[in-house]
């Protein structure tokens, strides 16, 4: 048994008009500061008024949203007992929102316990909705919370399959004014989403889809949303991507590009979608190289996407990883861990930490070839070099 | 041949566990000890209770135990017998089992996730042990 579950995805010019139509009484909103000062909530709010919804706003989500911050989101929201919650902003406003909605139904749970194990039912109480303002995470269309443990400054993987959201509203204006730099960002994890989700042991049939196209409209519209921000094609369709890819990996699973990227992340604070696309072509080559399963499936992205059109499935698994290098390039965005700025010794002292991170992730177990810690650690210092893998 | 939910398939998975160098490395940090119970359900009449203690890499105790006031495990993992046949023959992926709630954990998740690989190489042990399955 598995199942494949998102949300009813309302996308294109004025999706926010869709609030209008919103039935219900007050609505929670989930936010940051930023995005209340960029005035991105402020089209959301008109069409609440609109439809005569009651609205308050909570707007203390920071990145990588901590137990904390979750703890007093959900005293908020248990006073203000709304019919919707609606997170607006990156993943951490959207999977903040997700933590929220799940505390408002059990608000005896501490937030770190807000896992499968549990049982919920919020929709007695209200529904969820997700307006993202990046195109990258995929929060929108998946159940998973990522929130941060301060005090052991780790991050915990949560969330309950009940809390996809009900609705996900991708319009365009939310995203136009993101700067280059996020736009890059952001694009980097979407194409991890999409290969990663398509090549992933926990895949089926019906995750390939969304991953393949996730994938060629990545390929197609990041570098251009990335050096002209007002190309609205660009825009919308980078944001359907980034939906896509989120339905990829969320009803398969993430692979190893994650679960190295998000030990660099932890240890180095390099940006989540920055760290994961500087692994995924190391990752790649490591899976090529052993997998004659995913190096297939590389094949079959890289023909769809037009990046080959003949030679041996090798050969166009290979040239997909060139051009994913190349849009990288492309996007200025580091090639090797040297390029984040990372001193060597700093990092070579911690490679048993990140060996142990990587290790221990659910994304290590659902690849083709399962690396040990000595492959980690050699991946680790081939990333660091910018050395392609030759094992 | 060891039959499934015996004392002897339990003898034969231990000696696995104690043998793998794979799964010693991955949880040499691991304390906490189990009950793998098997629900009713198929050629299962009465819930099986499976003790495990596992301790840095080690397997220190697998018995059946036929009551089960007498230890009281860290954790609990209860599936029915069907669900336990496909993840022991790697058919069915554990996470997956639990995230679709056909199988059910109590105990602290949190720190079992930070420990997916050891989980990953006990379910590889249980392939070595050579099982007679009950159906």
């Amino acid at each position: 048994m598995w199942n494949f579950s998102c949300p009813l995805i309302v996308y294109g010019d004025n999706s926010l008009d869709y609030l209008a139509q919103v039935k219900g009484k007050k609505a929670f909103i989930v936010t940051d500061k930023n995005i209340l000062k960029l005035g991105l909530i402020k089209p959301v709010t008109d069409k609440l008024d609109e439809a005569k919804i009651q609205w308050e706003i909570f707007d203390d989500v920071e990145p990588e949203p901590s137990l904390t911050t979750i703890k007093k989101g959900g005293v908020a929201v248990g006073k203000y007992q709304p019919d919707w919650v609606i997170g607006i902003g990156g993943g951490s406003c959207m999977d903040a929102a997700k933590a929220i909605i799940l505390l408002l139904a059990r608000p005896e749970l501490e937030p770190e316990s807000l896992s499968v194990l549990e049982e919920f039912n919020f929709r007695t109480k209200a529904r969820l909705m997700a307006i993202p303002t990046t195109s990258g995470t995929g929060s929108e269309a998946t159940w998973a919370i990522v929130l941060t443990d301060t005090k052991d400054n780790r991050k915990l993987g949560l969330g309950s399959t009940e809390c996809m959201p009900d609705v996900a509203i991708l319009d365009p204006v939310m995203v136009m004014g993101m700067p280059p730099q996020i736009t890059a960002d952001t694009g980097m994890d979407v194409i991890c989403h999409a290969i990663e989700g398509y090549t992933s042991v926990w895949g089926t049939s019906m995750t390939l889809g969304p991953g393949l196209i996730a994938t060629r409209l990545t390929l197609e519209y990041l570098a251009r949303a990335y050096k002209d921000g007002g190309d609205l094609e660009a825009r919308k369709e980078m944001m359907n991507a980034a939906t896509m890819g989120g339905m990829s990996f969320g009803n398969s699973m993430a692979g190893l590009a994650h679960s190295t990227g998000h030990a660099l992340g932890a240890i180095f604070h390099v940006p989540h979608g920055r760290a994961v696309g500087l692994f995924l072509p190391y990752t790649m080559e490591y899976l090529i190289n052993e997998s004659a399963e995913t190096t297939a499936k590389y094949a079959e992205i890289a023909r769809y996407c037009r990046v080959a059109s003949s030679g041996s499935d090798k050969e166009c698994a290979l040239a997909l990883v060139a051009r994913i290098r190349a849009l990288a390039g492309e996007l200025g965005q580091p090639l090797s861990v040297k390029d984040c700025g990372v001193g060597q010794a700093e990092y070579e002292k911690e490679i048993p930490r990140l060996i142990e991170r990587a290790l221990n992730e659910v994304m290590t177990m659902t690849v083709t070839r399962i690396p040990g810690e000595e492959d980690l650690g050699r991946i680790f210092k081939y990333a660091y070099e910018g050395k392609s893998i030759d094992f | 041949m060891a039959k499934y939910l015996s004392q002897e398939w339990c003898d034969l998975y231990k000696e696995e566990i104690n043998k793998s160098k794979a799964y010693e490395e991955a949880a040499k940090t691991w304390e906490g000890d189990f009950y793998f119970i098997t629900e009713p359900g198929g050629p299962v009449k009465e819930k099986g209770f499976m003790y495990v203690d596992l301790y840095h890499g080690k397997c220190r105790a697998c018995e059946i135990v036929t009551d089960p006031n007498k230890y009281k495990p860290a954790f609990t993992l209860a599936a029915p017998y069907n669900i336990w046949k496909q993840i022991a023959t790697k058919k069915l992926d554990s996470t997956k089992a639990l995230i679709t709630r056909q199988s059910k954990l109590t105990g602290d998740m949190a720190k079992i996730m930070r420990y997916t690989k050891a989980a990953n190489e006990l379910t590889n042990c249980t392939m070595l042990v050579p099982t007679e399955w009950l159906d």
